[in-house]
């Protein structure tokens, strides 16, 4: 028993940052995308197409860490503290993306502060969120179960990669729910967007996954030692075919697939960050098992956890499909 | 000057903890007001209520949004600046906050957005309902994290191994002996807090002599609330203090400036503490008042700060002001609602310029009492962060001081610009004032009208 809950919540925990990746990517994606926007009435639409679901969406990153807290507290005590300064750049980057959200509307002389405050609170979280990601990967410095290294150990090249590419990758997200929920320029400009970012998406995939086998050894013997080799080649092919198969359906006037095909790629690239890194919650030392909180802990979190999650999950789709469809005029914040 | 990160992180998690709580004492009471709004417009289909009730949503979404953004930076700190708290105390505290974002957090955050938004999508039933969901959201959210606080306070269910805490009993630990008591005082507290906002927002609009039904409307309903849910804080209250004396004495021995256990404790209307000496200056008091307060008996004896080492003593000037202060600020809402109840009884209450002028003004009282509050029960803790088993000394992340100090200039700076601007934006909705549907026109949902017709369109409508 008390060996495969780590496993039980481990598996929890991936679920809802993937929830939150690909939810919050869209929100996120909006924003970084708002600089290419020609007009504030294009603007106001793109934010519009989120106003109801961002709020929902952004709770998944507060499952992410609450859920860390609970499931691996020693993890999330040596992980936050290694990462400080790009996790407060993230928190604050979200405040003012969170507020501008409202504050937009509100204003009249300084809507074009608050525009600004979107489109930089935005690209801001997604690239300190990277970085966490890129921090991470690379390894923590751990001694008598606390962080004991310094407070810019995670800013290397690669981190910046990441930071660059989670920001790419938003983008494409947020122009391909674009592309699936408003109609005219801002539609036409999230198709030629999409395409654009889907390549720069592919681009950075690839170098992340040439570098980390190169840079890191443990990555490279998972991957690439025998047998291994033959149960994940799979995924950088998907990888492939998934992209070559989003390019067409952008080419060819889809409106819901380019969505549906981008967060498969990011399911994809996220199984690979996995594969790379299981068992390791705090790299390249502390595993889950290392990690866990008491079996007690876990069992308690974890019966409501089965029953919550369903519930939430039904009462999100729910609400989703109230506001399915295109974009209506007059809706959202006014 | 060698700054100390310890005092940083205190300095920072004190910082973005005050500001935080502003929003959600406004958001339990507000979206359970807009609740009652939409229940009743759905009742009497009076049209009147269905705009107070839009009126009111626009100012909460506004509040709402603070409220996340800055709780959201409250669940990461407990791991960036007190990591120790967090490795120590996770098993135990750690489920309680999970449950407050399965339970609370995705209910209200999710259904936000039909209230918000869905005034023209669903029909008026769902619409409601969800308003009513959002408020049963708010309020679960403060069930579950007033739990997880009154366990720190009051911790029981557990046992220390290697010095980590591990659960026992969960039924015990969720219901720990001081949490009835401070969920209902701070239940209580938020609704007061909104009935007041709404009864400085009906006078405000009386005074100035415009929408004048809906100033009625609210200075009724909110005048009338607070007349029984003032003094029932008053009761809780009490309660709440002899529940801490039973538990936490040190915490009532420093609200009270109370030194030597050993004599009946007077009642201390003000002093000024001194922790050097261990004697209260200035001192004006009531003798034999903090004993009868306490013990119901005239020589009652009660603990006093002497009776434990100094570094096992809370600081008392916190505790002693901001006590006094919540308490003041308490005894006026009383007055000024049993006041306002007579005037309505007497049929004056719209027309009595000494009542209603300043009643426009005491909007921010609430939130002051709440802020105290907070400061009497946290700083009453310490040294602890869980009383008896931590010290908030040993709870804090091995962080450099540099580091914190830069995070916490940049949480003054960004909380103060962004907080200062929300705040004025509420005012100008307020000043603004219920948009009533003789102004709005009909939304056609036919397809868009030029761009600049469109945005008329959109500024008028809602």
């Amino acid at each position: 028993m008390e060996s495969y809950l780590p496993v039980i919540w481990a598996a929890i925990i991936g679920l809802a940052v993937a929830m939150y990746v690909i939810l919050d990517g869209f929100d996120l994606g909006i924003g970084i995308l708002f600089p290419f926007a020609e007009s504030d009435h294009e603007r106001d639409q793109m934010m519009n197409s989120v106003a109801p679901f961002w709020d929902g969406n952004e709770t998944w990153l507060v499952l992410g860490g609450a859920g860390m807290m609970v499931a691996f507290p020693l993890a999330y005590s040596i992980i936050l503290p290694a990462l400080y300064l790009p996790v407060i750049f993230m928190l604050l980057a979200l405040v003012f993306r969170g507020v501008a959200f409202e504050f937009r509307w509100i204003g009249v002389t300084s809507k074009r502060h608050w525009t600004f405050a979107f489109a930089v609170g935005s690209t801001l979280a997604a690239f300190c969120q990277g970085l966490i990601l890129g921090g991470l990967i690379q390894g923590i410095k751990v001694e008598n179960n606390a962080f004991s290294g310094g407070a810019f150990d995670w800013a290397t090249p690669f981190a910046v990669l990441c930071g660059l590419g989670l920001v790419a990758g938003y983008g494409l997200l947020g122009a391909t729910w674009l592309v699936m929920k408003t109609e005219g320029s801002v539609a036409r400009r999230a198709r030629s967007e999409a395409k654009l970012l889907l390549l720069v998406v592919l681009a950075f995939m690839a170098i992340v996954s040439i570098w980390t086998p190169f840079a890191f050894e443990r990555i490279a013997v998972r991957w690439f030692s025998l047998p291994n080799i033959l149960f994940f080649w799979w995924v950088p092919a998907a990888t492939l075919l998934v992209t070559f198969a989003t390019w067409r359906w952008l080419e060819t006037g889809h409106e819901v697939l380019p969505f549906l095909a981008t967060i498969a790629l990011f399911l994809l690239g996220y199984l690979g960050l996995l594969i790379s890194n299981f068992p390791y919650l705090v790299p390249p030392s502390l595993t889950i098992w290392q990690t866990a909180a008491a079996p007690a802990t876990h069992v308690f979190m974890l019966m409501g956890t089965l029953v919550m999650l369903p519930i939430i999950l039904g009462y999100t789709i729910f609400v989703y499909w109230i506001f399915g469809g295109k974009l209506r005029e007059g809706e959202g914040y006014h | 000057m060698d700054l100390d990160p310890l005092l940083l992180s205190r300095l920072q998690f004190a910082f973005t903890i005050t500001f935080h709580i502003i929003f959600p004492t406004f958001t339990i009471g507000l979206s359970a007001y807009i609740a009652t709004l939409c229940v009743m417009w759905m009742r009497t289909g009076k049209q009147h209520y269905r705009v107070l009730a839009r009126f009111w949503t626009k100012i909460f979404a506004v509040s709402f949004a603070m409220g996340v953004v800055s709780g959201i930076v409250l669940s990461y700190q407990f791991g960036t600046n007190w990591s120790r708290y967090s490795a120590v105390l996770g098993n135990v505290v750690g489920p309680m906050i999970g449950y407050e974002v399965l339970v609370a957090f995705f209910l209200e955050a999710t259904f936000l957005g039909v209230m918000l938004f869905g005034w023209n999508r669903v029909p008026p039933w769902l619409h409601t309902l969800s308003a009513v969901v959002v408020a049963i959201g708010t309020t679960l959210s403060a069930f579950t994290i007033l739990s997880a606080n009154s366990w720190m306070q009051t911790p029981v269910g557990y046992e220390m191994r290697d010095g980590i805490a591990f659960p026992l009993d969960w039924v015990a630990i969720v219901f720990n002996p001081s949490f009835p008591y401070r969920l209902a005082h701070m239940v209580t507290a938020a609704y007061l807090t909104t009935s007041f906002v709404v009864l400085a927002v009906g006078a405000r609009y009386l005074l100035a002599g415009r929408h004048l039904e809906h100033g009625r409307t609210m200075l009724r309903m909110a005048v009338g609330f607070a007349a029984i849910v003032a003094p029932l804080q008053l009761f809780i209250g009490d309660q709440h203090g002899l529940n801490t004396l039973e538990h936490q004495p040190l915490k009532i021995a420093a609200i009270e400036a109370h030194w030597d256990g050993s004599r009946p404790g007077e009642l201390v209307l003000f002093a000024w503490p001194d922790e050097t000496t261990e004697t209260n200056r200035f001192a004006v008091t009531i003798p034999h008042g903090a004993s009868l307060l306490l013990t119901h008996s005239w020589d009652g004896l009660f603990p006093g700060l002497k009776s434990v080492p100094p570094r096992d003593r809370p600081p008392v000037l916190p505790p002693f002001f901001a006590f006094r202060i919540m308490v003041g600020i308490g005894m006026f809402m009383i007055l000024s609602a049993l006041t306002g109840v007579w005037l309505w009884w007497r049929g004056r209450l719209f027309e009595t310029r000494w009542y209603l002028w300043p009643a426009q003004y005491v909007w921010w009282m609430g939130f002051v009492a709440v802020i105290s509050g907070w400061i009497v029960t946290e700083t009453g803790r310490q040294p602890w962060v869980a009383y008896g088993i931590l010290r908030t000394a040993e709870a804090v992340s091995p962080l450099a001081a540099n580091t914190v100090a830069t995070s916490l200039v940049l949480f003054v700076l960004v909380y103060g610009i962004v907080f200062a601007v929300g705040i004025y934006y509420i005012n100008r909705l307020i000043a603004r004032g219920p948009q009533d549907p003789a102004v709005e026109p009909p939304n056609t949902g036919t397809p868009a009208p030029p761009l600049e017709l469109g945005r008329k369109v959109f500024v008028e409508t809602g």
